[in-house]
C-alpha cells in the first residue's frame, strides 16, 4: 500500500481548504500542505454562492452591529465570544481577498461596495456582482497555484480517518482515476468539506455535499454539534432547487402571495414600503421567512404549481438595467432553468434546504476535541451561526476560520513523523473494506438510489421546517433501518477506474449517518429556537436550552447527546425584533 | 414511462473494452429534465457503472461538459426536449484523452492555467492596513468578461487548433492570462506575454472564434488571443528595429 506524508492535510478543496492551505504556506513555508478533494478545486460548492460577503468596512457601520445581528439572527445560539473574532477579522480577511484579485463590485469612486442583506441592520455585503462565491473561489484558487508549497491530490475522495493513540494521523483516500487506495499521513488534519443539503431531497446544495467530513469525524469519535439546525432558504427555484439569491430582494424584490400580497406583513416583519428596509420585511432573517411560507401554504394563499405550492418573487419593478449589473445570475439562473424572464414575469419560489448550522464541534482556532483534527466552514460548527445563519455571514466564515485553523494546524504540524505500524494496519484494513465493497462479496442486493430517496423522504417530513416528536422518533428508527440496509448495497460497477457508484455509494453511507445525527438532536431539543421549530414546543426555552447540542456515535446503538451551555459576553438572551 | 427518448451513450470502460462503443437507454422525456437528469435516470435505475462528472446542476461548477449530438455543452443547462423526438447522442469533450465513459483528463490544462500565472502578480505588495486597491467600474469592466470563466473545457472541445497542436495553451487559459492582464491591480503582464508567445499554437488560431461561440458564460477567448497576438506581434516588431535599443 503507497504511502505519502504531509505536515497539514486540507480534506476538501472549497473556500475555506484553499485558505487554510494558503494559511499554512504563509506560516512557515517549509511545511509540506496538501489539499485533498473528491473533486477539483475550482468545482467546489463555494462556487455557487451568489449574493455577497459580510463585513464591516464602511464608516457609518460598527463592529458591535454586525455582531449583535449575527447574535440576534442566530437566536441567541451564538458563542459570543467567536462572534467578536469573526466580525473583526471578516474585513481585513475580505480586504485579503481584493489584493488577491477578487473582482469585487466597486463604487464609482473605486473603493468597494457594499449592498443590503437579510437581518442585517446596515449595508456591509461586499458582492461581486451576484457571482460571489464563484469569483471567491476562483480567486483563492488561483492564487494557490503560486504557491509551491501547496501539493494537491484532485479527485481523491478520503473514505476514514485514522486515528491512533487519541490523535488524528491522516486518512484513507481512493484516487478515482485508478481506483489505487493510499494512505495520506499528516501530523494535522483541516477536514474543510462543507455541507450534507443532499440528505434532503429538496436542496439548493449541489451533488458533492453529502456531509463527508461530518461522518468522518463522527465515526473517527470526535462530536457533532448543534446538527439539528438546517436552513431553509426562502427563495428556490421549484423542481431543481437552484438559489435565487437574497440580494434579489436586497435590491427591491417583493414576495407575492396568490393574491399579489405582501404576506411577510402579517408575520410581524414589519410595514410594506416600496424601498427595501433593513431588518424588515423582505430582509428580515431567512428563518422567518421560511416559517412564513408554510403559514400562508396553510392558510391556502399559496399557488400550486406542479412541484408543490409556490409564491412569487417579484422583480418587474427594479427594471432591466439594474438586474443586468446587480443580479446577472439570477437572470441567467430564470432563463436558462425556469425558462422565464425575470424583467417581465414574476419568478416563481419556495423554501429550500440550503445551509447547516450545526457541524463538527470545533473551538475558535478549528481544533476539535480529537488532537490533530480540525474544521473549518460550514462542515465545523464554531458556532457563529447559532440557530440560524445570517444571509452573507457564510462566505466571510470561511475565510475567518479556515485561516485561523490554518495558522493553528501549522503550529502544532512542524516536524514530520512517520506512521507507526498500528496506523498502517488500519489503512490496510480500510482498504480491504473498500475491495470487498467493490466487489459485491456482501451479496447485497439494495439500490443506492433507493436508500437514498427513502432517507430524503424520511427527512423532509420530519425534519424539514416544522418538526415534531413522534415522527422524529420514527424518524430515528427508519435512518437506523437504513443504515443496516446500506451495509448490503448491490453495485454494478466493478471498474477500478472512476468509478463514480463506489464513492455515491460511500457518500450514502455519510448522509445517513448525518441524517442520524440530525434526527437525535432534533428530537431532543424540545424547544423551537431559531431554525429548529417543534410544533409541540412552540415555544424558546433559555432555562433549559440556551445550549449547544453535542451528538457522539454509538457504534451500538443510538447516538449519545449532551449539551454545552453558549458562551454569551455581552448580549443578553432578548426577543428577536424585526420591522 | 408515457414519454420516452433514446439517449445514445458512449461507453469506454477500459478494463473491459479496447475503444469506445456506443450504449443506448430510453429514459423519459419531461419538459424540465436536462441532459444530465437523463444520465442520472440512467445511473440511478438502468447502470450504475455509467461514469460522468457533475455538480453544482446550475451552470456554475464547470463539471458536466459533455459533447451533445456532436456540439460540446454544459449537460446540466441543455434540455432534453430540444433533441426530440430524438435519439440524443452523449460523448465525452472531443480533443481529451477518455478516462473512462464520459469522464475527460484534465491534467493538461491544469498545468496550462497554472503557466500563465493566473494570479496577480505585483512588484511591492500593498501592505492590508492601506486598505484596497482602488478600482473604478470601468477599470472593472476592462477584465469582467474573461474572469467569468468556469472552467468547463468547452472551449477547447471547440478549438480546432488545439485538436491539431495539443501545446496550445487554448482558449480558457489564454483568457483567464488576459483577464489578469488587464487588471488595474496586476504587473505581471510583461511575464505573461513571454510565456505566451513563445508558443506556435498562439499564431494558428486563425480567429475562427468557436470557442467564443460556444462559450456558455459569454467570456470571449477569441479577443483575448486576437489581443495577445497583437501584443506579441509589436514585440517581436520592436526588438526587430531596435534589437540592441531598449533593454
Amino acid at each position: 500500500m503507497d504511502i505519502s506524508y504531509h505536515d497539514v492535510l486540507l480534506v476538501g478543496g472549497g473556500g475555506a481548504g484553499l485558505r487554510a492551505a494558503i494559511a499554512v504556506a504563509e506560516v512557515n513555508p517549509k511545511l509540506s500542505v496538501a489539499v485533498v478533494s473528491k473533486v477539483y478545486p475550482m468545482r467546489s460548492h463555494t462556487v455557487s454562492a451568489e449574493g455577497g460577503a459580510a463585513g464591516v468596512v464602511k464608516p457609518n457601520d460598527t463592529l458591535d452591529e454586525h455582531a449583535y445581528d449575527t447574535i440576534s439572527g442566530g437566536d441567541w445560539l451564538c458563542d459570543q465570544d467567536a462572534v467578536e473574532i469573526f466580525v473583526r477579522e471578516a474585513p481585513q480577511e475580505l480586504l485579503r481577498l481584493e489584493h488577491w484579485g477578487c473582482p469585487w463590485s466597486r463604487e464609482a469612486d473605486g473603493h468597494i461596495a457594499v449592498r443590503a442583506f437579510g437581518g442585517m441592520r446596515k449595508m456591509r455585503t461586499w458582492f461581486a456582482a451576484d457571482k460571489t462565491g464563484f469569483h471567491m473561489l476562483h480567486t483563492l484558487f488561483q492564487t494557490t497555484l503560486k504557491y509551491t508549497a501547496i501539493a494537491r491530490y484532485d479527485e481523491w475522495f478520503v473514505t476514514k480517518l485514522l486515528v491512533d493513540d487519541g490523535r488524528v494521523q491522516g486518512v484513507v483516500a481512493i484516487e478515482l482515476m485508478t481506483g489505487k487506495v493510499q494512505a495520506i499521513t499528516a501530523n494535522a488534519v483541516i477536514l474543510c468539506t462543507g455541507g450534507c443539503g443532499r440528505v434532503f431531497p429538496f436542496t439548493t446544495n449541489a451533488a458533492i455535499k453529502t456531509g463527508d467530513g461530518m461522518a468522518l469525524a463522527y465515526r473517527a469519535g470526535a462530536p457533532l454539534k448543534d446538527m439539528e439546525f438546517i436552513q431553509y432558504h426562502p427563495t428556490g427555484l421549484p423542481f431543481t432547487g437552484i438559489l435565487i439569491t437574497e440580494a434579489a430582494r436586497s435590491e427591491g424584490g417583493y414576495l407575492l402571495n396568490k393574491d399579489g400580497y405582501r404576506y411577510l406583513q402579517d408575520y410581524n416583519l414589519g410595514k410594506p414600503e416600496p424601498k427595501p428596509k433593513l431588518r424588515s420585511m423582505e430582509l428580515g432573517p431567512r428563518d422567518r421567512l421560511s416559517q412564513a411560507f408554510v403559514k400562508e401554504q396553510e392558510k391556502g394563499r399559496t399557488i400550486e404549481g406542479p412541484y408543490g405550492p409556490i409564491v412569487h418573487l417579484d422583480l418587474r419593478h427594479l427594471g432591466e438595467k439594474l438586474i443586468n449589473t446587480r443580479l446577472p445570475f439570477v437572470r441567467e439562473l430564470c432563463l436558462k432553468y425556469e425558462n422565464i424572464d425575470p424583467v417581465t414575469e414574476m419568478i416563481p419560489v419556495r423554501p429550500v434546504a440550503h445551509y447547516m448550522m450545526g457541524g463538527v464541534h470545533t473551538d475558535q482556532d478549528g481544533a476539535t476535541p480529537l488532537a490533530g483534527l480540525y474544521a473549518a466552514g460550514e462542515v465545523a460548527c464554531v458556532s457563529i451561526n447559532g440557530a440560524n445563519r445570517l444571509g452573507s455571514n457564510s462566505l466571510p466564515e470561511l475565510l475567518v476560520f479556515g485561516a485561523r485553523a490554518g495558522r493553528a494546524a501549522a503550529e502544532v504540524a512542524s516536524g514530520r513523523r512517520p506512521p507507526n505500524g498500528k496506523v498502517l494496519a488500519q489503512a490496510q484494513d480500510e482498504e480491504r473494506r473498500l475491495k470487498e465493497m467493490l466487489l459485491g462479496s456482501s451479496g447485497g442486493t439494495e439500490r443506492i438510489a433507493t436508500l437514498r430517496e427513502e432517507m430524503q423522504e424520511t427527512m423532509e417530513s420530519s425534519a424539514g421546517i416544522y418538526r415534531q416528536g413522534t415522527a422524529l422518533k420514527q424518524a430515528a428508527e427508519r435512518i437506523g433501518e437504513l443504515k443496516q440496509r446500506c451495509d448490503r448495497l448491490a453495485l454494478d460497477d466493478r471498474s477500478q477506474t472512476f468509478n463514480t457508484e463506489l464513492t455515491t455509494a460511500l457518500e450514502l453511507s455519510f448522509l445517513l449517518d448525518v441524517a442520524e445525527a440530525m434526527v437525535h438532536c432534533a428530537a431532543q431539543r424540545k424547544e423551537s429556537r431559531g431554525a429548529h421549530q417543534r410544533t409541540d414546543f412552540p415555544e424558546r426555552d433559555d432555562r433549559n436550552y440556551l445550549a449547544h447540542s453535542l451528538v457522539h456515535r454509538n457504534p451500538s446503538g443510538a447516538p449519545r447527546v449532551e449539551y454545552v451551555p453558549v458562551r454569551i459576553t455581552r448580549w443578553p438572551p432578548g426577543e428577536r425584533t424585526y420591522g | 414511462m408515457a414519454e420516452a427518448i433514446e439517449l445514445q451513450v458512449a461507453r469506454y470502460r477500459p478494463e473491459q473494452e479496447s475503444q469506445p462503443a456506443w450504449e443506448t437507454f430510453p429514459v423519459p422525456l419531461r419538459k424540465e429534465w436536462t441532459v444530465l437528469d437523463g444520465l442520472n435516470y440512467i445511473k440511478d435505475r438502468l447502470d450504475g457503472s455509467l461514469s460522468f462528472r457533475w455538480s453544482c446542476r446550475m451552470g456554475i461548477c464547470g463539471s458536466c461538459g459533455m459533447m451533445v449530438n456532436g456540439e460540446p455543452k454544459l449537460t446540466c443547462a441543455t434540455f432534453l426536449s430540444n433533441y426530440a423526438p430524438g435519439p440524443v447522442r452523449v460523448e465525452p469533450l472531443r480533443y481529451f484523452p477518455v478516462v473512462r465513459d464520459l469522464v475527460i483528463a484534465l491534467d493538461d490544462f491544469m498545468a496550462k492555467l497554472q503557466s500563465v500565472k493566473p494570479w496577480i502578480v505585483r512588484q511591492e505588495e500593498k501592505p492590508l492596513a492601506d486598505g484596497e486597491y482602488l478600482q473604478t467600474p470601468q477599470q472593472l469592466d476592462a477584465y469582467q468578461q474573461f474572469s467569468m470563466c468556469i472552467n468547463c473545457m468547452i472551449c477547447y472541445a471547440a478549438c480546432p487548433v488545439y485538436g491539431l497542436d495539443p501545446l496550445f495553451a487554448g482558449p480558457a487559459a489564454i483568457a483567464l492570462a488576459q483577464r489578469y492582464n488587464l487588471d488595474s491591480r496586476d504587473q505581471g503582464a510583461g511575464e505573461r506575454l513571454s510565456i505566451l508567445s513563445q508558443q506556435d499554437g498562439i499564431w494558428g488560431c486563425t480567429f475562427v472564434g468557436e470557442c467564443t461561440k460556444v462559450c456558455p458564460k459569454n467570456v470571449d477567448p477569441a479577443g483575448a488571443i486576437q489581443q495577445y497576438k497583437l501584443a506579441a506581434a509589436k514585440e517581436w516588431f520592436r526588438s526587430l528595429v531596435a534589437p540592441w535599443g531598449t533593454k
